[in-house]
């Protein structure tokens, strides 16, 4: 049995942002849950985002800072009344201190239902030169 | 809000099913262990996954839920008249052998649950769609559960 196999999936509430400059809309906030992992081209993240639409998902890459700031709409319809709430909806708001070098020109972004994959290629180490040392 | 969601059990016992009773068991013993391990204890259902809404409007009751990276037809649902049982895995596919990784908090499983339905539905019409990682499912209340406006003379 591999492990995924073996485990069952366990109840983890959203964790709220806090720290974060306030907003001017009010509403909750959380972090989504992230994977980040390394490879020799780049950097991929995929962050758990359910609810937010492609189009109301921001991703900028400012001076090494990546955010992430995912706008979610009101799933419930306007007559609709609660009878159990056991999680609780809100925009979805991380950032990410960079450490390598990220083309920006090529980085690339797809959601998919409800996951960001986000691609963030290095930028291409220079070419090794040969230098030739004449002789005189 | 956990007494409020047994109530039509108590109501109406000749619907009641063993496996049902179980279930439900199970979910409270879960309850209480989490809320001894964590030192607290929250909200009606808390401690099985996948966490739901339950939300209702005159004609239908909602049940949501956030399953991020679940296409639909990885999730299985049933019906009863009273209540809703889902379950699936969800998967995170393995990537670049190569890759290192930095952070890793999403988390895959299996996951099964069943919910007890606030009131009697047509079992006949339920629909069920999930949109960006979002399961909704809804549930036409029967006929005769639906509230009616009533015309004073």
């Amino acid at each position: 049995m591999t492990e995924s196999e073996a485990k069952a999936l366990q109840v983890r509430e959203k964790s709220e942002v806090s720290g974060m400059t306030e907003q001017t809309k009010p509403g909750l906030v959380f972090t989504p849950d992230v994977d980040i992992f390394e490879t020799e081209k780049g950097l991929t993240l995929l962050a758990d985002m359910p609810g937010v639409r492609a189009e109301d998902l921001n991703i900028d890459l400012k001076e090494n800072v990546l955010t992430l700031d995912g706008d979610v709409q009101k799933p419930e319809g306007q007559n609709e009344a609660g009878i159990s709430v056991e999680y609780r909806t809100g925009k979805y708001y991380r950032q990410f201190n960079l450490s390598e070098i990220i083309d920006q020109s090529k980085i690339e972004a797809a959601m998919t239902d409800g996951v960001l994959r986000l691609t963030l290629p290095k930028v291409e180490a220079a070419k090794p030169r040969r230098i030739t040392v004449r002789s005189s | 809000m956990l007494f409020l969601k047994r109530d039509p059990n108590w109501r109406n016992l000749s619907n009641w099913s063993p496996f049902e009773e179980l279930g439900r068991m199970r979910r409270d013993m879960e309850r209480l262990t989490e809320g001894i391990t964590r030192g607290f204890t929250r909200g009606a259902g808390a401690g099985v996954f996948p966490l739901m809404n339950l939300t209702e409007d005159n004609d239908a009751y909602y049940i949501r839920a956030e399953l991020p990276g679940m296409k639909a037809d990885e999730i299985e649902l049933s019906v009863t008249g009273d209540s809703l049982s889902i379950s699936g895995e969800r998967k995170i596919p393995g990537e670049d052998a190569e890759a290192k990784y930095h952070r890793r908090e999403r988390e895959s499983g299996r996951f099964n649950r069943i919910l007890n339905l606030p009131g009697p539905i047509d079992v006949q019409k339920v629909d069920a769609s999930s949109v960006n990682g979002v399961l909704t499912i809804k549930l036409p209340k029967s006929e005769a559960a639906k509230p009616r406006q009533i015309n004073i003379k």
